[in-house]
């Protein structure tokens, strides 16, 4: 049989792509397990770094029994049952139909068009109390949509922790909202002002410690004050009335029921 | 015919693949803003190349030629889904930074390139041999791009610091242009300004 006859041809390829295939296939499916494993090892240990319950060294699901996940539907402030914490995709959310929230334009501070009505919240109790609220956030930066938790302690506006597990910001510039320095100073922050409205800022440039609105202020970041505005963005959004701010009021008016 | 020697060590500095050639330069800015993706990155592309060498020239013979090249990227796209699925199994953290790049393998023109025109004219052990050295050839590049970027762009090597930065209130102020990814340019053409003046044989002909 002649090397390029159309049979030969036709031989070649089919085997070719059968090989390929159980090749691909088997890799696929023998590793897909530990994949599976990784990316919830990953999430949790981003829960635990926003809380700032994270050691290194520590098997991430011993630590991780101290939180205990639940389902809030924002759309009514309360938990719900529909979903179980563990699975729920909010990323997938946001495509279903079902779970879809558009937002309004003029809402839209955060630049993300849409959400999921269902969030994945986190709560570390002690003793049946609550000790941190561990919040989902996401917005537009300069380049990339950023992902993270923000950590809020019992009183519901003071920040316990605030970090990005997810972007695509300029490294170096924007990227510095990874560095450790930049994410500590959101310790003891606070969200909410007096009258109850979003009152955290990100500036531009460095926070003036003596200024009494200190406490309500973050420093921006050296040259890129788009990524530290999307930060801002994102943080009236979700700390504001379209995000978790009626389960917030719920939460305290009503205390901590579990 | 060429010794194995020189099958094997020729692509490190005498016909490297990024400094003679120029191929291979894509992948070359974008993983090289910190050593430890740089070596992983090599690793994944030495497997790749060595792998499709050796895949390609077993089967020389029967590869018909109207449909070599779909042939050759079967196999190199094949040998990449599997490092990827590796590393997204074993070493998760590595692979995110990674990301499309790994993917990314299957483009890099030194890989369709060595199976072009080494694996489909040679025997399976010197393919494989070709296959390590230009793998290597390209890894020599990237670590040394790797190194500068790291070292000057946030004053560490493979994490660990060597130049304490402002930032965490040491003395060194970190070059931002190296963290992007045309500082690789520079870096590349620099090098080969270098490898040209030591081997002035690679000096091509003004026309």
């Amino acid at each position: 049989m002649s090397r390029d006859s159309t049979k030969k041809i036709l031989s070649v390829a089919f085997l070719l792509c059968l090989v390929c295939s159980v090749l691909v296939s088997a890799a696929a499916v023998l590793l897909s397990e530990r994949q599976e494993l990784n990316k919830i090892e990953e999430k949790r240990k981003n829960i635990l770094q926003a809380a700032g319950l994270y050691q290194a060294g520590r098997p991430v699901d011993e630590q991780f029994s101290q939180i205990e996940s639940r389902i809030l539907d924002l759309q009514t402030a309360e938990f719900s049952d529909k979903f179980d914490p563990a699975a729920f995709d909010s990323r997938a959310a946001v495509r279903d139909p079902q779970t879809r929230r558009q937002i309004p334009a003029a809402l839209d501070l955060a630049d993300i068009k849409a959400r999921s009505r269902f969030q994945a919240v986190y709560l570390v109790l002690e003793d049946g109390q609550l000790q941190q609220l561990i919040l989902p956030v996401h917005g537009k930066g300069l380049w990339s949509t950023m992902y993270g938790f923000i950590s809020l302690a019992d009183d519901l506006t003071t920040v316990k922790g605030f970090a990005f597990y997810e972007h695509g910001e300029t490294p170096g510039l924007g990227g510095e909202i990874d560095n450790p320095s930049w994410k500590q100073q959101w310790q003891g922050k606070k969200i909410y002002g007096d009258s109850g409205a979003v009152r955290i800022r990100v500036l531009k440039g460095k926070v003036d410690k003596t200024s009494p609105d200190a406490i309500y202020q973050a420093d921006g970041l050296a040259g890129s004050t788009l990524t530290a505005r999307g930060v801002d963005n994102l943080l009236h959004y979700w700390m504001g009335e379209d995000g978790y701010q009626p389960f917030l009021e719920r939460l305290k008016k009503e205390g901590i029921k579990l | 015919m060429s010794s194995a020697r020189d099958v094997l060590l020729d692509p490190i500095f005498n016909k490297n693949p990024i400094g003679l050639q120029i191929l291979g330069i894509c992948s070359a800015l974008a993983v090289t803003s910190k050593l430890e993706t740089v070596v992983v990155m090599c690793l994944a592309v030495i497997f790749v190349i060595t792998g499709s060498n050796f895949s390609v020239s077993l089967i020389r013979q029967q590869i018909p030629s109207s449909i070599r090249i779909i042939v050759q990227i079967t196999i190199i796209a094949t040998l990449v889904i599997i490092v990827d699925q590796f590393l997204k199994a074993y070493a998760f953290g590595i692979s995110k930074q990674l990301s499309v790049f790994v993917g990314l393998i299957i483009t890099n023109c030194i890989v369709l390139g060595r199976a072009e025109a080494f694996a489909t004219k040679n025997t399976p052990g010197l393919s494989l041999l070709d296959g390590i050295g230009n793998g290597l050839g390209y890894s020599v590049v990237l670590l040394l791009v790797g190194f500068c970027r790291e070292l000057f762009g946030a004053g560490k090597l493979l994490g660990f610091t060597i130049l304490p930065s402002t930032n965490d209130g040491g003395w060194y102020l970190p070059n931002g242009l190296m963290l992007l990814p045309p500082s690789a340019f520079f870096i590349i053409g620099l090098l080969i300004w270098a490898l040209r003046s030591w081997k002035t044989e690679q000096i091509e002909e003004e026309n």
